[in-house]
């Protein structure tokens, strides 16, 4: 079970999501953004941080990297990916997933252990959870705030592609603005999940909020070894 | 380059045959003595090239002139038992001590206060980007900040410019590094108003054998500077050369405040660290403060030969720079390795692949001096030591203020104290929701304190805990802490009682205190009262941590926080760090279940001189601060670290600002559980013996204190710890109040909404 980790110049949680990867049974495999080559892995997963500085819009200057020239085709043919946070930013960027992220509707950027439900557990990375299930994850942005138009978001609604959504505050208002308290999202087939929180920093024992990011990591795994079996 | 700007071009040739030549030596800020000095150490004038580095590495900020004579008292106190655990000490960069199965931690604390005052964003980012390069430059990966604040009064206008800026810098530089910022402090006090502390503190790891060293040596060795290119920005006090030598048209007004790229420095710290394991670093050297000025003649002076650059081959944001201005500018994101001619194309190879330019710049020489070309005329030539370390020495004039008796004999013991519960009660809301005890989470939560993984405390928490060996859980725990109101009624006692409340807050956690590092903010040191604060100060830290055993590693000098003829109260931030074996097993501050006992540990007296509670309440600030006793933390921390280690207590809380009472509070609101007091009669007693009262019990600031909550099922065990340490058992945990028995009951959710709403309230949701 060889599960891909992009560096981008900038990445920060790159380490983190490889050790979560560690941690829960699989083997991380360092991609480096230079080069378009994915290594043979089962799946990959765009890590958290500001790849090159996102002093334009984020994830605008990581979707012409050239490990995204081999990572777009792989994730059109059905290739397991994970966007955290950045990693999201970019997906939308490279329009493997709709919509955009922009910056928190108070301006500032936060860090927050937040209850996220899970609404749709039968993507690729989602398996190990239940449909309905509350869990909590840390939240860091500061371009979180997930927009899209009217129709993009009543199509994913339809189609069963919110994967997350923020559990709302008493005064009905998500941490960052999010429209519809949309905080992750798949594609038409399932293969691709982009979310702003980081489920990496979840899976260990006294750091970290919960274990509840574990899921993301152990649903992939499996869900590989599944596949592996009956290919 | 125009032929004016040829012909003005001040060569050493030219200096040396045009002596009488007037130099703007006064507006750089030297003062007679100090140019006629190195007019003897040249033998002739200085160019202009060198009066600006001389002017710059002799300033305070560069070359402590003001302090260094009273830093004997470092080494005085410093046994050979604490020099055993330093692997470097103060005057490399940053300390490093040695934390166990080979691990090295290297910490340091610096100030960025002025520019921070003057553009708060770029001043708190760039001094959070410096601290970092400083820990990077001993061969260490950075793997947390903190940041000690200080602004002035919260609902001043001026604050609502300094505060959201500084946080904001602090965040977006710290963030988008990717380093966990795990703590720190916010304090609010009218003294501040007109100079806000912005001080920073990294904490970096590495093997013991990775450590690196500042030095240039080894004949022919190259000289490197890699990382972002040379721009005008924080040139500053330097402009006046520009005048004088700029034709009209040149670049002007350039920012004197420098701007951060913490992206080129998370590249540049990728880098590093792929240069370290590669080991073709001999030497290396951050830029910060003073530029290229400062690192060549460091490197040269720490070295065991000369330097030669060609100044021409500093890559340039702008080719109108002239050379002084490149040795002068501040521009971030800059390093200086020193390189074995082998080893060159393997670095260059490393800094390509991570797209940072590195470019040659000169070599070590068999010389002994610092020599500086452009355009292949000699413009520096000189010894570098007169610049980096022989600069000048003040031992200016120190006087006990006058106003000290007057203020210590204004004590609390006039002031109205509250009698029956609800005014307790009251008193209690007002001081949870007052300015320094609020809840932070407006500020703290731009922060992210997760990146990287290995954070098992932050803020609100005592210290800040990180995992250094993720196979073994080892990892360090730090706190800063300061309260300037008892250094201003006593610096000596002030000092001390940071120390002992950083070094206890450290142990509450669980681990080991094992070395400090400072961060002295004072006021001007040409006033005889600041200077005398200042040696105080400085005395009581050295003494304490001669007692405490545990060695001051390096750390920070910021004078001149003052407005007009009003200094600051005396603010040495004081940072302690210790080890834990096992990070996972590190105490929380909150109450985690109903049912345990809840002890207090250590003496009360009747000590409210200097306490948040007369600041607060009665604006008072008077008296003397509260009893410094040393043994007590000793013999307190001991029981902590025996605790966590032990696993027998389920939270532990210092007992500081606001006492007893804010100390419960707290306990209660981290993680909502309630606490029953009915054991505070008989907690303390005053001067002539008598019980105290319960409002004294409960605000009082005695130092060596402690809250713990044990778990029924080891109350024996912990007791059997407590050796002679003085505790009471006073309650018991449950319910969601804060009831003090025969006096008042006050819920968890009342708490928080008067402590959550003071800065939402006035910096918005």
């Amino acid at each position: 079970m060889r599960i891909g980790v992009v560096t981008f110049p900038g990445s920060l949680d790159d380490r983190d999501a490889a050790r979560a990867v560690r941690e829960c049974g699989g083997e991380a495999i360092p991609l480096w953004h230079g080069d378009a080559d994915l290594r043979g892995v089962d799946a990959v997963i765009l890590p958290g941080g500001f790849s090159y500085g996102d002093y334009l819009r984020c994830g605008a200057i990581a979707r012409f990297a050239p490990v995204m020239d081999a990572l777009v085709p792989a994730a059109r043919g059905g290739l397991p990916v994970l966007g955290i946070c950045n990693g999201f930013q970019v997906l939308t960027e490279s329009h493997l997933l709709p919509g955009a992220l922009i910056r928190n509707d108070h301006r500032k950027f936060n860090c927050v252990d937040q209850r996220l439900v899970v609404e749709n557990a039968s993507t690729a990375w989602t398996s190990d959870f239940e449909a309905g299930q509350e869990i909590t994850v840390v939240l860091k942005n500061g371009e979180g705030g997930f927009v899209a138009d009217e129709k993009t978001l009543d199509i994913l609604e339809g189609e069963g592609r919110v994967v997350f959504r923020y559990v709302a505050d008493a005064e009905g208002r998500n941490p960052n603005g999010s429209y519809r308290h949309i905080a992750g999202i798949t594609n038409e087939r399932g293969n691709v999940v982009g979310l702003m929180p980081h489920p990496e920093h979840a899976v260990e024992e006294g750091y970290g909020p919960s274990l509840d990011g574990r899921g993301f990591f152990t649903s992939i795994i499996k869900q590989t070894l599944e596949s592996a079996a009956t290919a | 380059m125009s032929d004016t700007q040829t012909l003005s071009l001040d060569t050493v040739e030219h200096a040396a045959t045009t002596p009488d030549v007037e130099q703007p030596w006064a507006e750089l800020g030297l003062k007679a003595d100090e140019y006629a000095n190195i007019r003897d150490i040249l033998g002739r004038r200085p160019t202009i090239a060198e009066l600006a580095m001389y002017s710059v590495m002799w300033s305070e900020h560069c070359s402590y002139k003001s302090s260094k004579i009273h830093f004997s008292l470092w080494g005085e106190n410093t046994t050979d038992e604490m020099r055993e655990k330093l692997l470097v000490g103060i005057g490399e960069n940053a300390g490093v001590v040695d934390i166990g199965d080979g691990w090295a931690v290297t910490f340091k604390v610096e100030s960025h206060n002025h520019p921070s005052y003057v553009e708060p964003y770029q001043g708190a980012a760039t001094g959070v980007g410096g601290i970092i390069r400083d820990i990077m430059s001993m061969g260490a990966r950075p793997i947390a900040v903190m940041d000690p604040l200080r602004f002035g009064n919260l609902h001043h206008p001026d604050t609502q410019r300094v505060l959201p800026g500084v946080v904001a810098g602090v965040g977006g530089y710290g963030n988008c590094i990717g380093l966990p910022n795990i703590g720190g402090e916010v304090v609010f006090d009218d003294c501040y108003q007109g100079n806000p502390l912005v001080n920073a503190l990294c904490v970096g790891a590495m093997r013991i054998e990775d450590i690196h060293l500042a030095r240039a040596s080894g004949v022919g060795n190259k000289v490197i500077l890699f990382g972002a290119k040379t721009g005008g920005d924080g040139i500053g006090g330097v402009s006046v050369l520009a005048s004088e030598t700029f034709a009209a048209g040149g670049p002007t007004k350039r920012p004197a405040v420098q701007v951060g790229d913490p992206f080129a420095e998370k590249v540049l710290i990728e880098c590093c660290l792929d240069l370290y394991k590669a080991g073709v670093v001999d030497g290396i050297q951050d830029l910060g403060g003073a530029g290229l000025s400062c690192a060549t003649s460091e490197l040269a002076s720490n070295g065991d030969g000369g330097m030669q650059v060609e100044l021409d081959l500093v890559p340039l944001r702008d080719a109108s720079l002239q050379p002084q201005e490149i040795l002068m500018s501040e521009s971030q994101e800059r390093m200086m390795a020193v390189v074995e001619p082998k080893h060159l194309e393997e670095f260059l190879a490393i800094t390509d692949n991570w797209d940072v330019e590195a470019t040659v710049i000169g070599e070590v020489t068999d010389g002994d001096h610092l020599v500086i070309t452009w355009h292949g005329e000699v413009i520096v030539d000189v010894p570098p030591r007169s610049v980096a370390h022989e600069g000048p020495t003040y031992d200016r004039p120190l006087a006990r203020p006058a106003y000290l008796d007057g203020l210590n004999a204004a004590g609390t013991a006039t002031l109205a104290r509250p009698g029956s519960g609800d005014e307790i009660r009251a008193q209690l809301l007002t001081l949870v929701g007052s300015p320094n005890l609020c809840d932070k989470s407006w500020i703290t939560d731009q922060y992210d304190r997760y990146v990287m993984g290995n954070t098992a405390l932050a803020q609100p928490d005592d210290s800040g805990v990180v995992r250094v060996d993720e196979e073994t859980g080892r990892g360090v725990a730090v706190s800063t802490d300061c309260n300037g109101r008892f250094a201003k009624l006593d610096p000596y006692a002030g000092a001390q009682l940071a120390l002992a409340e950083a070094y206890r807050n450290v142990a509450t956690v669980g681990a080991a205190p094992l070395a400090v590092t400072d961060c002295l903010n004072f006021g001007s040191p040409e006033d005889p009262g600041v200077m005398w604060q200042f040696r105080e100060a400085i005395r009581g830290i050295a003494e304490g941590c001669r007692f405490l055993g545990i060695p001051v590693t390096g750390g920070n000098v910021s004078f001149y926080n003052q407005t007009g003829d009003v200094a600051i109260h005396p603010t040495p931030v004081i940072g302690v760090l210790g080890v834990m074996e096992d990070v996972s097993r590190r105490s929380g501050s909150g109450f985690r279940s109903d049912d345990a006992h809840v002890y207090l540990l250590g003496t009360t007296r009747d000590e409210l001189d200097g306490s948040e509670w007369a600041h607060v309440v009665h604006k008072h600030l008077g008296g003397l601060p509260p009893k410094v006793d040393l043994a007590a933390e000793q013999a307190l921390g001991r029981v902590l670290v025996e605790a966590a280690r032990t696993g027998v207590v389920e939270a532990a809380h210092d007992l500081s600002e606001g006492g007893l009472a804010i100390a419960l509070a707290e306990a209660c609101m981290r993680h909502g559980v309630g606490v029953t007091v009915d054991g505070l009669d008989g907690v303390g007693s005053d001067a002539e013996g008598n019980p105290l009262d319960a409002f004294t019990a409960l605000f009082s600031e005695s130092s060596a204190r402690a809250l713990v909550a044990v778990p029924v099922g080891h109350a024996a065990e912990f007791e059997a710890m407590l050796g002679d340490v003085p505790h009471a058992r006073i309650g018991v945990t449950g319910g969601r109040d804060l009831e003090v028995v025969g006096h008042f009951s006050v819920s968890i959710a009342e708490l928080k909404s008067a402590h959550e709403f003071t800065l939402p309230a006035v910096f918005g949701g």
